[in-house]
């Protein structure tokens, strides 16, 4: 299968800035996932989606959405791809739906008609179904500057899939939002990609967030440091261990030393499960345990590794 | 085919935006007023027999192409605004034309300034300014060449420009001097050189003499208060637009692009 985005040695240096935004990062999005570019503030993330959607362009390197050249055909990359940005874009003098009917005119989607009522009756029929998505209904002819922050995003999100773009890209989109938003908003982006194989490329603090991801991209100071599956970046940086303790710390350790395992010098050991199971382990020691406790780690774990070495260097 | 529709979209849009901002209606209404009530009244009485012509006419026909121009200039400019609470980046990523963006922009502020042409025009007839119905199509058509040319020329200070404040400043050094060297309530029909050069650099000057050469036609004042034969006041405005729209979209785009 081809890949819906390709990034080639993508590298974005701003005028008057002394060093690179983006710094020469790669990566590939196949159709249909879920993909987080995670990373501090400054690292990149938000210069990247600017530049794939064509808003900002790129000092060197090579991108294909859908098969769409960047440079040459952004023309057709920008009739592929929704965006919601980082902060909201609607106009909050109109109304929702004027928001919507805006959008759907310069997408070519139906002509430009001066009122709601003029409009085509599938477009109608559309709205309506989307004002009750919303759960908005008569809301929907409110100019938008009466609407919470959650209600925006929704309504910038419904607003991108219009068009029906291949590639939906969000910057932080639950950035600033209350938790019962947030995880409506995932349970309405969930949908939508079970509905119509959207392919969704996201930019992220919330680390809970990227565990939901196909594949994870973590770049710092315009660098990829860490790339793949969750499990993979976790995999690659931190290992699985177990946490166990006994009374008698003499007996446990020369015995742990028996076994062969590796394991740390102080009390309660941590003891790596270096692929075998914690069954195994647990079996084959003797000494009566006064504490057991599996680790597994989050990708945050992964994450605060990964910039905690970056830091050190 | 969709860039049309989209232009027609974005000139909609503005105004919307323009009918919908209670304080933007009455305060650009106000302006008119006060200039051609008060100060062309007051100049008619005091000054009129001394200049041989109807100073309200003359006043009349300066703020007329005065609004016009400084509403689309200064329209254009708010391209700012969008540009701060981000709303110009959902344009900048729809699939139209750059082209179809400035002049869907265009076309909306000059809608905007239109609007506010035919109330002077009905304002003008209120107050006792001899108006004909031929007059009246002459001021709209001339209106529409006056919206054009200030519209890519505010592009071209847009593209220029960093913020809001530097926004700001327009008014003070871009658009107050030009009243004075445009002559839209003073004859410069003789100037010293040192405001003759100014005054023939400021773009508001060839909007103010092509709107008297239009409505003057025919008329004993003609001479007496147009500065220029129309066509070479339609010929600048012309050439202007046209340098001003592609160079001004060109920086505008490129200035977007990179940063």
């Amino acid at each position: 299968m081809q890949p819906i985005i390709e990034v080639e040695n993508l590298v974005k240096c701003y005028r008057k800035a002394d060093r690179n935004a983006v710094d020469g990062i790669s990566f590939e999005v196949m159709p249909g996932e879920l993909f987080a570019l995670l990373g501090p503030n400054g690292a990149g993330k938000t210069t990247t989606i600017s530049i794939l959607t064509t808003t900002l362009s790129a000092t060197s390197g090579r991108v294909k959405i859908a098969g769409f050249d960047l440079d040459r055909e952004s023309g057709a990359v920008r009739q592929t791809v929704g965006i919601i940005f980082q902060n909201p874009s609607l106009d909050m003098n109109l109304t929702a739906e004027e928001n919507i009917r805006f959008h759907a005119i310069l997408y070519g989607l139906y002509p430009f008609r001066p009122a709601f009522g003029m409009m085509p009756k599938s477009y109608k029929d559309h709205v309506h179904s989307l004002a009750s998505i919303l759960g908005l209904d008569e809301d929907i002819f409110k100019p938008v500057r009466t609407f919470s922050g959650g209600m925006k995003r929704k309504l910038e999100i419904i607003r991108s899939l219009m068009h029906r773009p291949k590639v939906l890209f969000l910057d932080e989109p639950t950035a600033g939002l209350d938790p019962q938003s947030r995880i409506a908003l995932w349970q309405y982006l969930q949908q939508v990609r079970q509905e119509s194989k959207t392919t969704i490329c996201l930019t992220t603090h919330y680390l809970e967030e990227a565990e939901q991801a196909d594949r994870v991209c973590i770049i710092n100071r315009g660098k990829v440091v860490s790339y793949g599956t969750p499990d993979q970046v976790k995999a690659n940086l931190i290992d699985e261990y177990l946490l166990i303790d006994a009374d008698d710390r003499n007996r446990l350790s020369a015995e742990l030393k028996n076994l062969g395992l590796k394991f740390s010098d102080v009390p309660p050991f941590k003891v790596g499960l270096n692929g075998q199971s914690t069954h195994q382990i647990l079996k084959s020691i003797a000494t009566p345990l006064t504490v057991v406790q599996t680790h597994l780690p989050t990708l945050e774990d992964a994450y605060l590794a990964i910039m905690g070495q970056e830091d050190h260097e | 085919m969709n860039n049309l529709n989209a232009i027609a979209a974005l000139a909609y849009r503005d105004l919307l935006k323009f009918l919908r901002d209670r304080s933007r209606l009455v305060s650009t209404f106000i302006f008119p007023f006060i200039f051609i009530v008060a100060m062309g009244g007051s100049l008619q009485y005091n000054l009129g027999r001394s200049v041989g012509y109807d100073y309200l006419t003359f006043i009349f026909t300066g703020v007329f192409a005065q609004t016009l121009f400084q509403s689309a200039t200064l329209g254009i400019i708010s391209i700012i605004d969008d540009r701060e609470n981000d709303f110009s980046q959902e344009i900048f990523v729809s699939p139209i034309s750059r082209y179809a963006i400035v002049i869907g922009k265009i076309a909306g502020e000059s809608l905007v300034a239109m609007a506010q042409g035919v109330v002077i025009i009905i304002l003008g007839m209120i107050i006792g300014v001899p108006i004909s119905l031929v007059q009246v199509a002459l001021l709209t058509l001339v209106g529409v060449a006056i919206c054009l040319f200030a519209g890519s020329f505010g592009l071209i200070i847009v593209s220029n420009m960093k913020n809001r404040r530097a926004a700001d400043q327009i008014f003070n050094f871009v658009m107050l001097p030009q009243f004075f060297l445009a002559g839209v309530f003073s004859p410069i029909k003789v100037l010293p050189f040192y405001l003759e050069i100014p005054s023939r650099i400021s773009p508001m000057r060839y909007a103010v003499d092509l709107t008297r050469g239009f409505f003057y036609g025919g008329h004993a004042e003609y001479p007496s208060v147009v500065l220029s034969e129309p066509g070479v006041n339609v010929l600048v405005m012309g050439i202007g637009f046209g340098v001003m729209l592609v160079a001004g979209t060109f920086l505008f785009v490129r200035n977007e692009m990179n940063r």
